[in-house]
């Protein structure tokens, strides 16, 4: 019985930095463990974006117009930064769930009683769902090209352009799931978090140039959806990847939209952490 | 000198409900201390103020010597903590749990692996070790539980009804552990609704009501306050009843009670064995068959109700503070079922 009662000294943190990029490596680590024992959790992610890549290449493909042109490859090329986009925001759902799962089982109970760095519980939540984010968006552009999209199809581009732009998105996901993270320790259930997590994001995906030029709005929608941070990101990734735009805009965000997608995103994280933090040092399960 | 826990005008309100009013708590270091109450009584949300989780609205608290208030991670860094909200993740296994979080209290990854090997063998958990803890039963799952709250071996420990929801048998193994723990020096802060098991764990008990202690004191004097022995006799023959009534009235104390149809009378006594064997005589000599007598000493139950005049298993009012707990009490105790 010696073993409970032989001392192991705690000792105190080196720096709190380091302290802190230790504790989120951890719960990051324990995520993606969680993780690749619930696959069926990462597969229902994937089938989601697929079947959205499927159903708006081949059922509005033929009907839609981009800048002027009805072409139905390059509505394929104009979409798939849409979808790619769309796809990162809906880690939101997985990281809120996940929270909301910790503190119904007491998990957050048990982090919080640990002499841990305050932010790391969250912090390694959202770093392991970047990575599931990561591993979907790679599954995913691969249907993307097996659907025939291709990058440079309206201009040139290069490997570092695309590799910026899958940047971008990643960024996207990563500040969206630290709202999930806030969503998460706001509701009481996982499955509230799920649908909390969700539900706002098919305004926000839709209301944008993801899926339809903004040039066919009428203009006050048209004005919301150019100055919406999502828009920003995907009008990035449009032109980094060299793929045909929507109808010219004089919004900042559609003039400057690389500078936007980051501010916007940065920005989102800055707020959101702040709040998730904040919200995590008084959560009560 | 406060104790290695220690709690003075301990208040929390939720809303309009005072979950705690004003408790005051000293435990020795090296001593157990129940906090014996039913549902609702404020015992869990004293544990979670005591352990960080939970800001007071006001009150003075040390646990080993530092401010809870003030110095929270340091008091993190000396407490561990078990029960009914302190969990485990279903999709790591014993092991990985384990060395989780001893990574978390900053121990290097090698020890942390160490510590974990040692504390599943301790905890009879080590054929167990590399499932995952969602194929455990409840009673392994509680163990893994109670030994992730022992990593680092933290001089003061808090349980919140460590075995609420458990089989005989895991509680009779708790139990076990529990008293090990403790003759190992450390401090102890246990939670229940078992009157039994503060009677069995605990050197002092404080008996909480609505937020409040109404009663401490070892389990002896808490016995003792309540009134002393009872005899109590069970005649064969229900015609019977009324002569021995009568016997009873000559050697009790007070009133004899008498349940009609289990045929049972009850008197209270001073005198103990020996008066039990001369009750036994006179009866005898009058020709009274009896089919069970014996002289009974208060339980923490008969405690409970003289305190509060309600039994400790009966539901209480809702109250707001601990609906959450409760709810996952029964699911724990679901849990436990399967």
């Amino acid at each position: 019985m010696s073993a409970v009662t032989d001392a192991v000294p705690v000792a105190a943190p080196s720096s709190a930095l380091g302290q802190s990029v230790h504790d989120s490596l951890v719960v990051a680590k324990r995520n993606l463990i969680r993780m690749s024992r619930i696959p069926e959790m990462v597969i229902f992610g994937l089938i989601q974006p697929i079947m959205f890549v499927v159903l708006f290449t081949y059922v509005f493909g033929g009907s839609m117009q981009i800048g002027g042109s009805t072409s139905a490859t390059d509505y394929k090329n104009f979409l798939m930064a849409g979808i790619f986009a769309q796809t990162v925001t809906f880690a939101t759902a997985s990281s809120g769930a996940g929270i909301a799962d910790d503190m119904h089982k007491g998990l957050i109970d048990r982090f919080r009683s640990l002499p841990m760095a305050r932010g790391a519980v969250l912090t390694g939540r959202t770093l392991a769902d970047l990575v599931q984010t990561a591993l979907t968006l790679l599954v995913l552009a691969i249907v993307a090209l097996l659907v025939g999209w291709r990058v440079g199809s309206d201009g040139g581009t290069n490997a570092g352009k695309v590799l910026g732009a899958f940047g971008l998105l990643l960024l996207l996901g990563y500040a969206f799931t630290w709202i999930g993270a806030l969503i998460g320790l706001s509701v009481r259930t996982p499955e509230a978090a799920t649908s909390g997590g969700l539900i706002w994001l098919f305004p926000v995906t839709f209301i944008s140039n993801a899926f339809v030029d903004t040039g066919n709005m009428t203009p006050w929608l048209r004005h919301i959806a150019e100055w919406n941070p999502f828009s920003a990101t995907v009008q990035a990734c449009r032109v980094l990847f060299a793929n045909p735009g929507q109808s010219p805009s004089d919004a900042w965000p559609m003039v400057h939209p690389v500078w936007a997608s980051l501010i916007y995103s940065l920005l989102i994280i800055l707020i959101f952490r702040t709040l998730a933090v904040r919200k995590y040092r008084s959560a009560t399960a | 000198m406060p104790g290695a826990i220690y709690a003075e005008g301990l208040v929390k309100t939720f809303g309009d409900v005072k979950a705690l009013d004003g408790v005051d708590l000293d435990v020795p270091e090296g001593t157990v201390l129940g906090l014996l109450g039913p549902n609702g009584a404020g015992k869990t949300t004293a544990v979670r103020c005591l352990t960080t989780l939970l800001r007071p609205d006001s009150g003075k608290l040390t646990v080993a010597g530092l401010d809870v208030l003030k110095q929270p991670n340091e008091v993190r860094r000396s407490i561990g903590l078990s029960g009914q909200f302190a969990a485990v993740d279903e999709y790591l296994t014993g092991r990985e749990n384990l060395q989780m979080v001893g990574q978390l209290y900053q121990m290097k990854a090698r020890a942390a692996k160490a510590r974990a090997d040692e504390l599943l063998d301790q905890f009879n958990l080590a054929d167990a070790a590399d499932r995952t803890a969602k194929t455990y039963s409840g009673g392994m799952r509680r163990r893994l539980d109670l030994a992730a709250a022992l990593v680092v071996s933290p001089p003061v420990m808090f349980m919140d009804e460590p075995t609420t929801g458990l089989d005989p048998r895991n509680r009779q193994m708790l139990w076990e552990v529990i008293k090990q723990l403790v003759s190992g020096g450390t401090t102890l802060l246990l939670t229940t609704q078992y009157l039994e098991e503060a009677d069995h764990l605990a050197h002092d008990i404080a008996v909480v009501d609505h937020g409040k202690v109404i009663a401490r004191g070892t389990s002896d004097q808490l016995k003792a306050r309540t009134g002393g022995e009872r005899v109590e006799v069970v005649v064969h023959e229900r015609d019977h009843i009324e002569i021995a009534s009568e016997v009873l009235r000559g050697f009790g104390k007070g009133d004899t009670t008498v349940e009609e149809h289990t045929r049972k009378l009850t008197v209270p006594v001073t005198g103990g064995a020996k008066l039990l064997a001369e009750v036994i005589r006179d009866l005898d000599t009058r020709g009274i068959e009896i089919d069970d007598i014996g002289l009974r000493r208060p339980t923490l139950d008969d405690v409970f109700l003289s305190l509060t005049g309600h039994l400790a298993e009966e539901k209480t009012e809702e109250n707001g503070a601990d609906t959450t707990p409760d709810t996952k009490d029964r699911k724990q105790k679901k849990e436990a079922a399967k």
